[in-house]
């Protein structure tokens, strides 16, 4: 086998197989989704009565939304597996190895993609129990599975490459913050853009949070416009290019 | 010490030229090392030896590809580090200061890991597993958690870790911080037997005298980045020939006085002071002993206790570096 791709197999393996030895997590990584679904889901619940909506059943529109926020939120944590390997030397260790750093960045992601496809299957799993409709068929669900795993991977190397230049919990925790609920508000994830102020709505057509609840949400409706959603797509995987090729790089910065 | 040679080709295990290093800090510019330079034979145990910040780690960071020097040669089993940090890779094992072992794998599964990510072959890989799971005396923890283990087990995981993917040299940053003696003796000797087998060639750091003193071939002492000698350990020691007379005062107020009245007995070399106690080098212990302990009561300086010592690798470290070992880490711990 190539050796890029044996040393990315052995290493996403191995965080598979730390998260089946730690139960905890899994249980919280499973219930965080159900857990904004229904709140958000109780919360607005009379959002989609207001005129602009198209009279829709709100849960049908948020469904998407969660998945995509959900997908931002665990992923903008990659790094912290990152920080851990460093302070436990694990990270030297493999850094000393001939493993490829770029391998190191894909397990990573590889392993963050696992999550994200389960949590979203999840999220799409309950709001289809609560009521809400995926017209787009199953074609739209992998859609929509598919954009959730683009944008998780684009913060996923933004977090990690995060995590080799500023190796500390705290900063992590604080940008992570910082970024994962500005970038989730200024975008349709919960809100129609045609019912949110005008500078907004600017923004939001900047923001790959938005194009992925946008592709997201057309996807599972009636008729789903393919070629909107594959440009979507198209600029997402160049957020998540951009983002994994200046992880790899951070690595550098760590060598002075 | 003149391996290194001009174009590149080396002949040592592991080779350091001139090697510079420079961290900015909040202090101002650390200079860690300051033209470090020694070579390393093939199959021996080479010990860096120095209190912490003398540059032992950045050292062994910039021998193992992790860092890079501001200026100086380095070289691996014959390959420029510099160049082929690639190359060097395959033919080293590293332990660090931290463990580098995965708490959540059990001990099987960490070996098995490293040797994978070498590529050694599965059936090769589970014959040299086993060895090592048994050498380093883990077979019966083998299939637990590694967080599980003592600190001496799972600093013998580390170590064993490293071995996996046979490397033709081991660096090791201070294996036995932390371990008491026990530990530490267990993991010097199963080190020294197995890679005295294999003509491993191991570059420690330690700030363990009596380590570097038992264990290693040759001894470098560093302070302040640089090497301030270097030798056997025997050899170290002969250069110093004489012994100390360690006299511990009943009042350490008299320390100083203690200082300059050994400084008129002819027969002292140099007496330096640490707490209550005053060492005098002189060239033959016992013989000297009488006019040590007249010199003193000339002055009235009462002694509690007497001891002559013959040389040891703390007195080579204070003779080079002009203070104490116990000093040099004191000032530096941060």
């Amino acid at each position: 086998m190539n050796p890029v791709l044996q040393s990315w197999a052995l290493l996403t393996g191995r965080y598979l197989r730390q998260l089946y030895r730690q139960p905890a997590v899994i249980g919280i990584t499973l219930t965080q989704p159900v857990i904004w679904l229904l709140l958000f889901g109780a919360l607005f619940k009379k959002v989609a009565e207001l005129p602009g909506f198209g009279g829709g059943s709100y849960i049908t529109y948020l469904t998407p939304g969660v998945v995509i926020m959900t997908a931002l939120f665990s992923s903008s944590w990659t790094g912290m597996s990152f920080i851990e390997d460093m302070d436990t030397g694990v990270m030297d260790r493999f850094l000393t190895a001939p493993v490829p750093r770029g391998a190191l960045i894909a397990a990573s992601l590889a392993y963050q993609g696992v999550t994200t496809i389960v949590q979203s299957a999840i999220i799409i799993a309950i709001g289809w129990g609560i009521g809400a409709g995926f017209p787009g068929g199953a074609a739209g669900v992998a859609a929509l599975i598919g954009v959730s795993v683009l944008i998780s991977l684009a913060m996923a190397g933004l977090s990690d490459g995060f995590a080799l230049l500023v190796p500390q919990r705290e900063a992590l925790i604080g940008v992570s913050t910082m970024l994962v609920l500005p970038l989730t508000f200024l975008s349709g994830a919960f809100l129609s853009l045609r019912l949110v102020p005008g500078w907004i709505a600017g923004i939001a057509r900047f923001n790959p949070v938005n194009w992925a609840a946008s592709a997201g949400r057309v996807a599972v409706g009636g008729h789903p416009p393919w070629g909107t959603i594959g440009s979507y797509a198209g600029f997402l995987a160049l957020a998540l290019v951009a983002t994994a090729a200046m992880s790899t790089w951070a690595f550098r910065v760590g060598e002075q | 010490m003149n391996d290194v040679k001009g174009d590149g080709a080396v002949s040592g295990a592991v080779e350091a030229g001139e090697l510079r290093k420079s961290y900015r800090s909040r202090a101002g510019e650390v200079r860690a090392l300051d033209g470090l330079t020694f070579s390393v034979a093939p199959g021996s145990v080479f010990a860096l030896l120095g209190p912490n910040g003398a540059g032992k780690t950045t050292a062994v960071r910039i021998l193992t590809t992790l860092s890079r020097p501001d200026a100086g040669r380095a070289a691996v089993a014959g390959i420029d580090v510099l160049a082929h940090p690639g190359r060097v890779r395959q033919v080293i094992g590293v332990v660090s200061q931290h463990s580098g072992t995965v708490g959540l794998l059990t001990g099987q599964e960490n070996l098995a890991l490293q040797g994978r990510l070498y590529g050694v072959p599965p059936r090769e890989l589970k014959r040299r597993v086993a060895e090592l799971l048994d050498q380093f005396g883990l077979a019966e923890a083998a299939r637990r958690q590694a967080s599980t283990y003592s600190g001496g087990m799972r600093r013998r995981l580390d170590v064993a870790t490293a071995l996996v993917h046979r490397p033709a040299v081991l660096f090791l940053d201070e294996p036995t911080t932390g371990l008491d003696p026990e530990g530490r003796a267990e993991l010097w000797a199963v080190l020294t037997r197995r890679c005295a087998e294999s003509g491993t060639t191991v570059l420690v750091t330690t700030h363990y005298l009596d380590e570097a003193d038992k264990f290693a071939a040759r001894v470098a002492i560093t302070d302040r980045g640089r090497i301030v000698a270097e030798g056997t350990p025997d050899q170290l020691k002969a250069q110093l020939q004489g012994d100390s007379v360690l006299l511990e005062l009943g009042d350490a107020g008299q320390v100083e006085l203690a200082e300059k009245a050994l400084a008129r007995v002819p027969q002292v070399r140099q007496a330096t002071a640490e707490g209550a106690v005053v060492r005098a080098r002189v060239a033959d212990g016992p013989r000297a002993l009488p006019a040590v302990l007249a010199g003193l009561e000339t002055d009235g300086i009462g002694v509690l206790s007497v001891t002559v010592a013959r040389p040891s690798l703390d007195d080579v470290y204070l003779h080079h570096a002009g203070r104490s070992f116990r000093q040099a880490e004191g000032s530096t711990a941060a």
